[in-house]
């Protein structure tokens, strides 16, 4: 009896359960504002994502469709652009576009089955009779709503000039409009998602209207792959090492686990430097492909060589492996469009994959190697934007040869590998301890007597590894690696350092490709000066989580199938 | 007795968790074709001399032996011997039923199938289902997975793979500890019918199920001093349970121990 007295009695002790339960609901309730504190956090990203990635834009075009229309001699009142008949859109394609951007619409895709419109008829002939012919020899001709888009993209030129955030496109759009359009007659103004399927679909460019992120998710993508191919193999036999070889008693294989726990939590920009100066630097020879292609590599200075004849009607002769270059033909001089300075530097980028930097084409410069060639933006009479040298004597038709030249020597460089594969496996270092760390859980939650079963029937370690010990991790080994790939996608940092590139028009298309990556991406948009390529950012940073969600989907639905059986 | 009719001959038999001694001094013969079962309290060191038959004891780092244990006048921990074939020979059935998360089945042909069997695998499933009493309940099901049957069916799952791969002598440890009375008795039954092609060594902490089921009982106890477990008594179960040569023994048997 003497020990209930020490107890609370009556009152007391419901005093004493009311004091516990509270103390619980305090807890309880702290809980509950961190919850809320969290999804806070997240309602204000995405929010602020989606307020960018949306909302009225304001756009003018270089020419007013209208003026086209009566061009033609239609009458603009009855008649609108998307109406005309495909000879009209062809005339007016010849109208105000360069012979040089024409002739290489041409050769993707003829204008019509019987006649040439900006070719010549023999030039036409080589191109079709080389040994890989242009595609527009093998297409057929252009149908009437091909060449209307041509219209729209070519000569149309629609531009932004001005874009509104979501919310305010919605609570005050009318007033927005009204006021706008007071200022700006010319201008139209549309509610415009930036996230579309062409958005998805388009490569890298200047202009933000016209930028896509095909070419970053297939850098992500390849990225991801090289990665996954060396840290889940080489991180799931470490764990396995680890858990069912490696004596626990061994000083040296304790000092190894330690380290590697270590490493999971080491910055990654650190990673960065280790891939920069181990696969980029050392290993550069392998990493850039040299030792595996590099015959290819005068395969592409012709393919280069070819384009700049058809495209440019430039031609450069290679004598004894130089680039001695001469510029010949119709557009000898220094005459090109925007949009063909463009593609001229991409395609000196893509035969340059290994080693060249063009920092940037803008209006106003075309810096490259060292090589600062001044230009300037004319419009001409037919409204079109044309890069011309400011100073005749600066660019010169040898300046430009030069030009030439030093973008073919480049390509023979073979002095580092900022590629796919350098990235992927720096990447690979990375998360390899998080793979290694989840896969020897994984392991270690297979119970112990499942390895006696197996051992006890006069299984060998191996055979019990293999088919009693894997499978039953593998749920969870799976779960970790996926997590892995998903901190792998949202990298940069690293990917900076080992050189990933900030400008890529095409798709990277092997382990040896330059390339870019989603994140890169949305970085280098965002540091823009243009406020359209913000809401492209939004738009691919939605892309971005669409892509890891998609992911995390993929480790549930693995760890419950296997979880399952 | 002729050596031929002993299974198994633990000499001088000494086993160490690290530097401590589990189980000290054990001289133990098993007889063939007979049931032995190990009694003591918990800590005694019965399942630790078990697992020491099959080498189960190699499977934890910190473990290692002196003396010897003789199968067929050959020592099993000789460097010459490799545990796998010795696994293969001195089967094992362990305190949980522990089937594989595969078919049923498959529970009992992976045995056979690593062990290079060659023979027609339905015939060897069938039998082995049959020895071990279950082929009845589980013969509609062979796809099922093992994990769906019950405890006891489960254990008897254990033993029919065990069987399988034809092993000379069984190991059962504590087999029926999370059974219910009624799966018990049947593997009680069971045992008796192996008995006639197995021998069988099965550590127990229930003195009713040593006398009713075992030829031979061993009593381990704990030594006190150094909490080594040693061998008190050995003797034919009847001997043992009638009429204890030893103090300690008789006390534990009677419950007045500890």
């Amino acid at each position: 009896m003497a020990d209930q007295l020490n107890y609370p009695e009556g009152e007391a002790l419901s005093d004493q359960i009311a004091r516990r339960h509270t103390r619980g609901k305090i807890w309880r309730s702290s809980f509950l504002v961190a919850l809320i504190i969290a999804i806070l956090v997240l309602v204000s990203l995405v929010y602020n994502v989606v307020n960018q990635a949306f909302g009225l834009v304001a756009v003018e075009n270089a020419i007013d469709p209208a003026v086209l229309v009566s061009q033609t001699g239609a009458d603009p009142a009855t008649v609108s652009l998307d109406e005309l008949t495909k000879d009209d859109y062809v005339e007016m394609l010849q109208a105000n576009i360069s012979t040089g951007l024409g002739r290489r619409l041409e050769r993707d895709q003829r204008f019509y089955e019987d006649r040439l419109v900006f070719d010549n008829q023999a030039a036409w002939d080589a191109a079709c009779a080389a040994a890989e012919p242009a595609a527009g020899c093998l297409l057929p001709a252009r149908d009437t709503d091909n060449v209307y888009q041509l219209v729209i993209e070519r000569v149309v030129e629609q531009r932004v000039i001005e874009t509104w955030f979501l919310r305010d496109s919605l609570l005050r759009g009318d007033e927005i409009r009204a006021e706008f359009l007071a200022e700006n007659p010319n201008a139209e103004i549309e509610f415009r998602s930036w996230l579309t399927a062409d958005f998805l679909t388009r490569p890298q460019s200047s202009r933000p209207e016209l930028a896509g992120v095909r070419t970053a998710i297939f850098g992500s993508l390849w990225v991801v792959l090289v990665t996954l191919l060396f840290s889940f193999p080489v991180g799931v036999g470490a764990a396995i090492y680890l858990e069912e070889y490696a004596s626990k008693q061994n000083i040296v294989n304790r000092i190894i686990q330690t380290n590697i726990n270590n490493l999971a939590g080491v910055p990654s920009i650190i990673y960065g430097m280790l891939g920069l100066a181990i696969f980029v630097r050392v290993l550069g020879a392998v990493s850039s492909g040299y030792l595996f292609d590099y015959a290819s590599i005068e395969n592409r200075q012709n393919s280069l060589i070819n384009s700049m004849e058809s495209n440019f009607g430039i031609t450069i002769i290679i004598e004894d492996g130089d680039v001695t270059s001469a510029i010949e033909g119709p557009n000898a001089a220094f005459d090109l469009s925007v949009t063909e300075a463009q593609l001229l530097v991409d395609e000196f980028t893509t035969l340059s994959w290994r080693n060249f930097d063009i920092d940037e084409v803008d209006a106003s410069v075309i810096v490259a190697r060292g090589l600062r060639i001044p230009v300037s933006v004319e419009t001409d009479d037919n409204g079109t934007e044309r890069l011309v040298p400011k100073d005749d004597s600066v660019m010169t038709a040898a300046n430009f040869s030069l030009l030439s030249r030093e973008m073919a020597n480049a390509a023979k460089a073979i002095d580092n590998g900022r590629t796919v594969i350098s990235a992927g496996l720096t990447l690979g270092l990375l998360i390899l301890p998080i793979i290694i760390i989840n896969a020897q859980e994984a392991v270690r939650a297979v119970p112990l007597s499942m390895r006696q079963a197996s051992m006890g029937l006069g299984a060998t370690q191996w055979q019990t590894i293999w088919n009693h010990v894997l499978p039953q991790a593998l749920p969870g080994i799976l779960t970790g690696t996926i997590l892995a790939m998903s901190r792998a996608i949202g990298e940069t940092a690293p990917l900076v350092v080992v050189g990933a590139s900030t400008f890529i028009a095409f798709d990277p298309n092997g382990p040896f490709s330059k390339f870019t990556v989603m994140p890169i991406q949305i970085y280098q948009w965002t540091s823009r000066p243009q406020a359209e390529f913000r809401n492209i950012a939004a738009a691919a940073i939605i892309v971005l989580l669409i892509l890891l969600l998609s992911l995390n989907a993929t480790a549930v639905l693995l760890r419950n199938r296997y979880a399952n059986k | 007795m002729m050596q031929g009719n002993y299974a198994l001959q633990a000499k001088d038999l000494n086993i160490y968790y690290g530097s401590f001694r589990a189980v000290k001094d054990i001289e133990l013969n098993i007889h063939t074709n007979k049931i032995t079962s190990f009694i003591g309290p918990s800590g005694c060191g019965k399942s630790t001399l078990l697992r020491a038959f099959n080498r189960m004891n190699d499977l934890i780092e910190i473990s290692h032996m002196k003396g010897s244990i003789e199968y067929k006048g050959k020592n099993l921990y000789d460097s010459d011997v490799d545990p796998v074939e010795v696994r293969r020979r001195i089967g094992m059935v362990f305190q949980k039923p522990n089937p594989f998360p595969k078919s049923i089945y498959d529970n009992i042909a992976w045995g056979a199938k690593i062990n290079g069997f060659r023979g027609n695998m339905d015939e060897l499933v069938e039998e082995s289902l049959r020895s071990a009493a279950l082929w009845d309940e589980v013969k509609d099901k062979l796809d099922q997975s093992g994990l769906s049957l019950s405890g006891g069916q489960q254990q008897r799952l254990c033993i029919a793979r065990t069987i399988a791969v034809k092993p000379e002598i069984i190991l059962m440890d504590e087999p029926c500890s999370a059974l219910d009375p009624i799966a018990t008795l049947k593997i009680e039954e069971l045992m008796r019918q192996l008995q006639e092609e197995y021998t069988i060594v099965i550590v127990t902490h229930n003195m009713q199920q040593a006398a009713r089921a075992s030829d031979y009982t061993a009593f381990l106890n704990m030594d006190s001093s150094d909490r080594a477990g040693y061998m008190v008594e050995f003797n034919e179960t009847n001997e043992m349970f009638t009429s204890p040569q030893n103090q300690e023994t008789e006390d534990y048997i009677t419950g007045r121990f500890g």
